[in-house]
């Protein structure tokens, strides 16, 4: 199988003052298209400067990283730019969804960014579609702060998928919502990796890592784990026993 | 990404926080209105200014006797008793292209009609003074040639004159007595207004220039000026030079005996254009002046623009992250906050535009000053806002677009 995200021995370091933080050690790691990782770690452990690598937020100091095949290095800023905007969606803990913009809108800003040329009819079609996945069209209208936690972490999901991108990279998806909801979130991530989308998920929470169908362990700014999970929770099991356990919220 | 989208954006962004927009534009509007206003007054003195100068006549040169200095004392206008009535013949007889010629004298003199008088200016001068300065009659007529040499007792006087004398009554064909000397009104002309200099050219009175001399000034008083008028624009510099160099031969060096004296000294050749172009240059710099305040009250509003991107920049760090982390280029980031900028300087423009309109115009209706607000005004004053939005939002979109991503999604 032809990898999507190819790391070799990549390193990372910043200058902190007098001396230099080494974030990354030599971490190599290759990952294939329909992938469902959940990358796990304590605070420090390099997990997220991890994340902002394969993101293209960030440029290794040494190593390098192919992302399908593009040696991502090489490019500029710009260019870099439309790597985002393409082939990348991003999920964040704390949603970052633009305050008093609808939820129609802040699905629709990674369209305005593409370099191609959308009509505002198509580009709001795509993003209604888009909305319909995460099961919110019917609250296009609404403004963040008229939605739940749940609810906004699924309109970023919408936004980060609206381009179509090859990876979807998720920062602590469920690290400030409750279990529950969390579970639904999760849902939603299986049901999007069964439709082929890969996805990367940086968690420290054992329990969420379970969904994922491997996992990588990081400590210190290296891989120290990295295991297949033959047998991944099913999250809609687990909402079936939420249910069971106590009768779901009335609104 | 559209330039409309970009505005679309903007739009948005400066919609959010509409008191704020509001007041930081209010910098600009204050500005600009200003700018507008000021540049108003400016632009109106000049206009009257310019009008004054017309009021003069039409391609018209002025000779005056010249000051000299006489062991080292500077002696006033009349020291020099150089213009005669015969300059002035010998000038309409020998300079080609010009059309008319007038001397004058002037003296200051009680007029007395009835039980009314009034202290005023009398001008003894030729027929043609009234040609060359273009000056009509609203009531009878003007003197002709004829009256000139025969010095008949008549006048032409002026509007504020007639008012004094004779208030509401018609004043043609009535006697008036200047120094006891009894003359027929024959005219009454039509007000000009105060001239490049000043006075109130109502309030003079005219009689022929014979008329003057046999009766009320002295054979002996020098001329105070000639009046010529050229045939056209273009000849003025050439009469103006023979003019002088006619004069030259007439009196030579060591007029009145005063062997060091240059032939400058006796006489000065003043053209219409030099008289326009120093009284123009007062208004412009004071035009100049005061643009120059009005600006630098646009400069502060630029930097309220600027200092209120900055805070906006700050407080949206988050957003700018997510959105150059989901692929906006450093330019649609950069041209974002520019047109945000933009947008609240040119509108504060517009506004400022009408209401330094509407300032001027209460200006001249309530303190009677002339204001005029030129189309060129206006564009300059626009333009002027964009680019103080340009130049104040271009540092701190220029920040905005410059942030880390990684940095600005951990903000806080």
């Amino acid at each position: 199988m032809k990898s999507l995200i190819k790391l070799e021995r990549v390193s990372r370091t910043y200058p902190l003052g007098l001396t230099q933080v080494q974030a990354l050690r030599g971490v190599s790691l290759e990952i294939a298209r329909g992938e469902f990782v959940a990358i796990l770690g304590a605070s420090g452990s390099g997990k997220s400067t991890l994340m902002n690598l394969i993101g293209c937020l960030d440029r290794p100091t040494e190593g390098q990283y192919l992302l399908e095949d593009v040696d991502v290095a090489r490019l500029n800023h710009d260019q870099l730019a439309d790597i985002r905007n393409e082939k990348i969606g991003f999920v964040f803990q704390s949603f970052n969804l633009l305050s008093r913009t609808t939820a129609l809108q802040n699905v629709e800003l990674p369209m305005l960014y593409h370099s191609g040329r959308t009509t505002r009819g198509a580009r709001r079609e795509r993003a209604l579609a888009a909305l319909n996945l995460v099961g919110l069209g019917a609250r296009a209208d609404h403004h963040p702060n008229q939605l739940s936690g749940g609810e906004q972490q699924r309109v970023a999901i919408a936004r980060a998928i609206a381009n179509q991108p090859s990876v979807l990279l998720a920062d602590e998806p469920t690290g400030n919502l409750d279990s529950r909801t969390s579970a639904e979130i999760m849902t939603l991530f299986q049901s999007l990796n069964e439709r082929a989308i890969t996805i990367v998920m940086v968690t420290h929470e054992l329990d969420i890592a379970r969904f994922a169908k491997r996992n990588v362990v990081m400590r210190d700014g290296r891989v120290v784990k990295d295991t297949p999970i033959t047998n991944p929770l099913d999250s809609r099991e687990e909402l079936l026993r939420w249910q069971a356990a106590e009768p779901a919220p009335s609104s | 990404m559209t330039v409309a989208d970009a505005t679309r954006i903007a739009f948005h962004a400066l919609g959010r926080n509409k008191l704020r927009s509001a007041l930081t534009a209010l910098g600009i509007v204050i500005g600009v209105g200003s700018l507008i206003a000021l540049l108003g007054i400016g632009h109106g003195a000049r206009v009257q200014v310019e009008k004054q100068v017309a009021s003069l006549g039409e391609n018209v040169i002025q000779i005056q006797p010249g000051t000299i200095t006489k062991n080292a004392v500077k002696l006033g206008s009349d020291s020099v008793s150089g213009l005669t009535v015969e300059d002035a013949e010998a000038i309409k007889r020998e300079v080609p292209d010009v059309v008319a010629v007038s001397p004058e004298v002037k003296t200051k003199s009680q007029v007395v009609t009835g039980n009314r008088n009034w202290r005023t200016s009398v001008y003894g001068i030729s027929a043609d003074y009234f040609t060359i300065r273009q000056w009509k009659t609203v009531k009878g007529e003007i003197f002709s040639e004829q009256d000139e040499p025969g010095a008949a007792k008549v006048t032409v006087i002026g509007s504020a004159v007639a008012e004094e004398l004779f208030g509401e009554d018609d004043p043609v064909d009535k006697i008036i007595r200047i120094q006891n000397v009894p003359v027929t009104v024959i005219g009454v002309l039509k007000p000009k207004g105060a001239s490049a200099e000043g006075y109130n050219q109502d309030d003079n009175i005219f009689v022929p220039y014979g008329m003057a001399v046999r009766n009320l000034v002295g054979k002996q008083t020098s001329l105070r000026k000639i009046y010529v008028q050229a045939t056209s624009l273009e000849a003025m510099v050439k009469v103006e030079r023979q003019i002088t160099q006619l004069l030259l031969q007439r009196h030579g060096r060591g007029m009145n005996g005063i062997e060091d004296a240059k032939p400058d000294d006796f006489f000065k050749v003043t053209t219409q254009l030099e008289i326009a172009e120093s009284a123009t240059a007062t208004a412009r710099t004071m035009t100049l002046l005061l643009g120059l305040i009005a600006s630098v009250s646009l400069v502060v509003g630029g930097i309220g623009i600027m200092n209120i991107m900055l805070v906006s920049v700050t407080e949206r760090t988050r957003e700018i992250g997510v959105r150059i982390a989901i692929g906006a280029h450093r330019r649609h980031i950069l041209c974002q906050f520019l047109i945000e900028a933009v947008t609240l300087s040119a509108l504060g423009g517009i506004i400022g535009i009408a209401l330094g309109t509407g300032a001027a115009k209460l200006l001249t209706a309530l303190a009677g000053w002339p204001t005029l607000i030129s189309p060129d005004a206006v564009l300059v004053a626009f333009m002027f806002s964009a680019v103080v939005g340009i130049f104040f939002g271009f540092y701190p979109a220029r920040k905005a677009s410059r942030l880390d991503p990684i940095e600005a999604l951990r903000y806080e």
